[in-house]
């Protein structure tokens, strides 16, 4: 008798902790890192040109997730952080690093040129794609994508402010997720990884 | 000749010798061809509170200390005047933080060139120091700790 009551209590216990995390796990957790930005109405396409001057645009891409970042060539810090992020989060997606596109928008279209870029790129990964159009349409994308960006004069040149968070397209194109400049590798595979988990290969 | 080795032997031993200022670990990040500018990291430590005022390099023109700060996620890049350095305190130039900055570079930076650098710390008195280093250069995908080559020294 005692030993049956002892059995059920236990029952009851494992059963209310099981209970505690379903609703835990359903109430508590976001999905992702990055801020889920799912039914954004900007930032939907662009029109730019790759370092071969063919035009490109996301439809390009429809089947795979697509990291998107704006930045400029001659950052010393935050651009080529960001970059090395995007080589490392394809390296941590492992059998689906194919299915992760990255785009590096230059918002400084006067200096990095369709050669300059293709060879920046390609320092972070074969398929990282550069992207470009002319100044007065860089600063209408810019616009449309929510990008703040600025020339500031440093001695007689100039270095830019730009946001620099980047954005994820799923699969089919659509967007998803604002990353910041600060979220790390890791979370950002394991995001990519999630969102790719809900489109079949 | 000799005279002249022995010289400037002198010279090297007794502005070390003198020296305040530590640096470890510099480096340079690569730039692709017509990529006029680039960054260059360190570890600097002081044994007396001074200042980083100014620096200098042969391959650019311009040769500015930066800071790089995140508002909100926008990044700004501003030159500072000098950068305070501590007595006794590491101060750490890399990415995310400070960075001297190489403006209208000359001619492409590449991987496994070594990019000399002055650095001019400026202590408490007001007398102005040199510090010459070499900096390797790491690959323009470098992480930020730069350690992809070991350690540099610069003196």
């Amino acid at each position: 008798m005692f030993a049956t009551n002892r059995a059920s209590c236990w029952r009851q216990l494992f059963a209310a902790a099981c209970a505690a995390l379903l609703l835990g796990a359903c109430t508590n957790e976001p999905m992702f890192t990055a801020t889920d930005i799912t039914g954004a109405t900007f930032g939907q396409d662009f029109r730019l040109f790759d370092p071969d001057g063919r035009t490109r645009s996301l439809a390009d891409f429809r089947g795979k997730a697509v990291l998107v970042f704006f930045g400029f060539t001659q950052c010393p810090d935050v651009c080529p952080t960001a970059l090395i992020r995007a080589a490392e989060v394809k390296r941590l997606l492992g059998a689906d690093a194919g299915r992760l596109q990255v785009v590096f928008v230059t918002l400084d279209p006067e200096r990095d040129t369709p050669a300059v870029l293709r060879e920046y790129t390609a320092a972070f990964g074969a398929d990282v794609l550069g992207l470009y159009t002319t100044v007065e349409n860089t600063a209408r994308v810019a616009e449309e994508f929510r990008i703040f960006y600025r020339k500031v004069p440093t001695g007689d040149s100039y270095t830019m402010d730009h946001t620099a968070t980047s954005y994820v397209y799923d699969p089919a194109g659509r967007l998803r997720l604002a990353v910041l400049h600060a979220q790390g590798a890791e979370a950002l595979a394991a995001d990519l990884k999630t969102l790719l988990q809900s489109f079949s290969r | 000749m000799k005279r002249l080795a022995f010289a400037s032997l002198f010279v090297f031993t007794a502005s070390t010798a003198f020296a305040q200022v530590h640096v470890a670990e510099p480096w340079v990040r690569a730039t692709v061809p017509q990529q006029r500018s680039t960054g260059a990291f360190l570890k600097i430590t002081s044994q007396e509170d001074a200042r980083l005022v100014a620096a200098q390099s042969p391959v650019a023109k311009v040769v500015e200390v930066h800071e790089m700060k995140m508002e909100g996620d926008v990044m700004k890049m501003r030159a500072v005047p000098a950068l305070d350095l501590p007595a006794g305190k590491t101060v750490e130039l890399k990415p995310g933080g400070y960075h001297v900055m190489l403006i209208d570079l000359h001619a492409q930076v590449k991987e496994g060139e070594v990019v000399p650098l002055t650095l001019v710390v400026e202590g408490k008195d007001g007398k102005r120091e040199q510090i010459e280093v070499q900096a390797p250069v790491h690959p323009l995908a470098a992480p930020a700790n730069g350690n992809q080559h070991g350690h540099g020294h610069g003196h």
